[in-house]
């Protein structure tokens, strides 16, 4: 490792701590969610500075070089200390998430004690007596040559060379290991009937960004499925998830059963985490309707999930009735949580009260 | 990385060229490195190893983003020590790589001859391989958080230093420290008025004004052995000798010093340092590296060295350009008295005395002279309207950046205070045992620019965590003379109702 490195990681601490204490704004904002490419996500914080006694701004004014009359603009931003500068940190998802939950004091997700789908990994760590050259042993090789080359008494220590010979050399290889892996997979629900605003859904989409977050650094191989319902539910893609807007009624109970078949159909229980989330304004068409959605979870969701959550966004149009409903029916399960978001600020708290049972 | 066999034969050519041209330098080792190994020696400000810190790793990556954005890369890099090493970077030309190693001889030249950087420590690879060394040491022993912790608070009082105290003898540096009660001590000076009866005592010598007269004198006796006896700008040392520190931490403090104190000529001379190294290789490539096949890629790169930018001041260019203009005085004897007062315009366009004493001039020039004298000594009215220099501003109605005046008699002024102090505020500690309860009290000696009032509220806390005690700086805002404080939990500000005395 360079010394750099050293530096550097220290730096780095620095600028978690910093998006540590700003997370708040960051998750509240939306910031980060444009900014992410790939595995990367780069986060604007104000530059970094060792205090020192220094002038300021000098009034705005010094001493410059170059064409013009007295009056004219000088075109560019003038002088070094011009401007505060922004530093633009860039932070991996799995960093991101681990602050998430250093912050929100989230624990581990344990998976469930099922079947696990069961991975090759390949691990170097055995050695061959054939194999390509770029993954000769060198070390094991020249050993061998001096045994043989010892024994044969044509070693001279005054004049030490050793001549490998094909007998002598030794290769990496790999063997093959199979481990338990856990996968997960999120089925967000979004209510996006006429009472559903612009506003609500930011906040949806923000919270299933840090969720989404959370959960994939928690397990190796994450697959995440959309559906949205109006009277009527269909699975979407992720942009349509965020974008769609429809307006008509609501009937919850449509895109449980959807969800249902997904779970069904591409994600057996037996080899699944399966965490479902649930966005609305808490308005269902009936009470009819209401007492299908409680059997479907109490039948087929809450068995086949590690945890069904329900975030209730305050809407100007929303009764909010959903969630007193479900408190009522499934108050003090372990298997589903509910939430209430007031506005962009409850997204934190909504996000710990999904995650804090670690399952 | 070594040369290759061509570089090789370009650097020995570059050095008889040198030398031929009358520079005098130590030897001067090239090391051809990649991108990569240059933004991270040069985060390092040119040193292999230095300590741990993390403003090195944040301008590492600032280096990187810059590089890989192609927003600036970094041409030549040279550091002044004995042998001076300098750095190449691997994907320059070949005709670039001349022109660097010109370059670097010019600055090792100066390093040696300038006296400002007399002083500088030229072993400083190895003290700062040491620092790097103690520093670990104590990472090991304290943990690497509270070292780091510390190390900021230090490193926020690096400019409270005396520069100036490295070229002139400042009294021995101990204060005369003998205790006294002065209360005593006054008391027996008081004086009495002899009484014939003792009945009249009280009246001849009233028993309050004796009072009042031994405070007085007490009060003077206290005035007279203030610590520190003189107002000081080194505060740093200062601290190292009265601050409350352990071993560990008095070690990084020291370090911080001494490293402050090294580079500190280097920020005095930014202007002449690089003018003259401009100069340099300027006259080395043109008269004897550069191929016919080069030139105009030369010419290219070195109008591109020298580009101004609105509302800057390229240091490489003013220093050339000053140099320049000095040679061609002196060469024409355009100085002196007779110059000076010569009013007609055609005589002082034909004037040539035929001195030609221009070299010469330069070369003493680079031997004498900061960036401060340098100009106040050589910036003629004349060199400001040709160089096209220009006060810039806010204009009160826009509040656009707008040229306000191209007056060389208001020009000179505004740059000169610009580089006075190197940029830095004045700051002197003048007592360290304000209201006798051993506060700190430092003054901002102000030119009228403010001090930036949140850096300065940090910094306080800064000296806060060496010094243990409260704090205060006096500075002028608008002014007035105005008290910033920190005493462990509060900032404080108070307007000491009187106006700020200003230096000019």
């Amino acid at each position: 490792m360079r010394r750099i490195d050293t530096d550097e990681s220290r730096f780095r601490r620095i600028v978690r701590g910093q998006i540590r204490k700003n997370l708040r704004r960051y998750v509240s904002q939306g910031e980060l969610l444009t900014r992410q490419g790939g595995r990367v996500v780069s986060v604007p914080m104000p530059e970094i500075h060792l205090p020192r006694f220094t002038f300021g701004d000098r009034g705005g004014s010094g001493v410059g070089q170059g064409d013009g009359q007295p009056g004219e603009g000088v075109g560019a931003e003038p002088g070094e200390e011009a401007g505060e500068h922004e530093l633009e940190a860039e932070v991996t998802m799995e960093e991101l998430a681990q602050i998430l939950g250093e912050e929100l004091e989230l624990p581990r997700i344990q998976p469930r004690g099922r079947q696990n789908v069961v991975t090759d990994v390949r691990r170097y760590r055995d050695i061959r007596r054939v194999g390509p050259h770029s993954l000769r042993h060198f070390k094991r090789t020249f050993r061998n040559a001096l045994r043989r080359q010892i024994g044969e008494g044509t070693y001279d220590p005054r004049h030490p060379v050793i001549l490998p010979r094909a007998e002598d050399e030794r290769f990496r290889s790999f063997d093959v290991t199979p481990v338990p892996e856990s996968s997960a997979a999120i089925l967000y629900m979004m209510d996006v009937s006429g009472s559903m605003g612009a506003e609500q859904k930011e906040i949806v989409r923000n919270t299933a960004f840090w969720l989404d977050a959370w959960i994939r650094s928690q397990y190796r191989n994450v697959s995440t499925r959309y559906v949205v319902h109006d009277a009527a539910a269909r699975e979407v893609d992720r942009h349509n998830f965020f974008h769609l807007k429809e307006s008509g009624g609501t009937k919850i109970s449509s895109a449980y059963r959807l969800v249902n078949d997904i779970i069904d159909h591409d994600y057996p229980p037996d080899q699944w985490n399966v965490y479902c989330f649930q966005f609305s304004d808490g308005d269902n068409w009936s009470g009819g309707d209401t007492t299908e959605c409680l059997r479907l979870l109490d039948e087929q969701l809450l068995p086949k999930s590690n945890q069904f959550a329900y975030g209730q966004v305050k809407s100007a149009y929303g009764s909010g009735q959903f969630k007193h409903d479900l408190d009522q029916r499934f108050g003090g399960d372990e298997r589903l949580v509910t939430s209430d978001i007031q506005d962009r600020n409850g997204i934190l708290d909504c996000i710990r009260d999904f995650l804090r049972r670690g399952r | 990385m070594t040369l290759t066999p061509e570089l090789v034969r370009c650097a020995q050519e570059a050095h008889d060229a040198a030398l031929a041209f009358g520079l005098d330098f130590p030897e001067v080792v090239f090391e051809l490195v990649d991108p990569d190994e240059m933004n991270m020696i040069a985060a390092y400000g040119g040193f292999p190893v230095r300590y741990p810190h993390w403003r090195f790793g944040m301008e590492y990556r600032r280096l990187q983003k810059s590089y890989e954005y192609g927003l600036g890369k970094i041409y030549e890099l040279v550091i002044n020590n004995d042998p001076c090493y300098a750095y190449l970077m691997r994907t320059n030309t070949v005709m670039e790589q001349k022109l660097v190693m010109a370059h670097v001889y010019g600055h090792a030249d100066f390093f040696r001859n300038n006296a400002w950087f007399a002083p500088t420590d030229r072993k400083m690879i190895d003290v700062m391989a040491n620092h790097g060394t103690r520093v670990r040491r104590h990472v090991d022993r304290q943990g690497a958080d509270r070292v780091e912790t510390f190390l900021d608070a230090c490193l926020s009082l690096e400019n409270l230093i005396d520069p100036l105290g490295m070229y002139v003898r400042r009294g021995d540096g101990e204060e005369p420290a003998p205790e006294l009660d002065e209360e005593r001590l006054a008391a027996g000076r008081v004086r009495r008025f002899p009484v014939a009866h003792p009945y009249m005592e009280p009246f001849i010598n009233p028993k309050a004004e004796l009072e009042r007269e031994q405070k007085e004198i007490a009060e003077r006796l206290r005035e007279r052995r203030r610590v520190p006896p003189e107002p000081t700008r080194d505060v740093l040392a200062f601290l190292l000798r009265h601050a409350p520190l352990a071993d560990w931490q008095a070690d990084c403090l020291d370090i911080v010093r001494e490293e402050a104190y090294y580079f500190a000529p280097q920020a005095m001379t930014k202007i002449v340092n690089e003018g003259w190294a401009s100069f340099v290789h300027s006259r080395l490539m043109t008269t004897k590296l550069v191929t016919g096949a080069e030139i105009v890629d030369y010419a290219d790169k070195h109008a591109a060295t020298l580009a101004t930018q609105p509302g800057r001041i390229n240091p490489y260019r003013l220093g050339f350009e000053l140099l320049r203009d000095i040679e061609e005085r002196w060469n024409c004897g355009r100085h002196g008295r007779a110059w000076e007062e010569c009013g007609d315009a055609e005589e002082r366009r034909r004037w040539d005395t035929g001195a030609a004493d221009g070299l010469r001039k330069v070369f003493e020039v680079r031997r004498v002279h900061n960036d401060q004298t340098f100009l106040d000594a050589f910036l003629t009215p004349d060199f400001i309207d040709r160089q096209r220099l220009y006060i810039y501003g806010r204009d009160p109605r826009t509040g656009e950046t707008v040229i306000l005046d191209r007056d060389p008699a208001t020009v000179k002024p505004k740059l000169l205070q610009q580089f006075t102090n190197m940029g830095q505020p004045v700051i002197e500690l003048v007592d360290a045992n304000h209201r006798n309860r051993g506060e700190l009290y430092l003054v901002h000696r102000s030119d009228g620019t403010d001090l930036r009032e949140d850096f300065a509220r940090q910094t306080l806390r800064a000296l806060h965590t060496l010094w243990t005690r409260p704090v205060h700086i006096e500075v002028a805002i608008e002014g007035k003379a105005v008290l910033w404080s920190f005493d462990g939990k509060d900032e404080g500000t108070r307007d000491l109702g009187r106006a700020a005395e200003l230096v000019h």
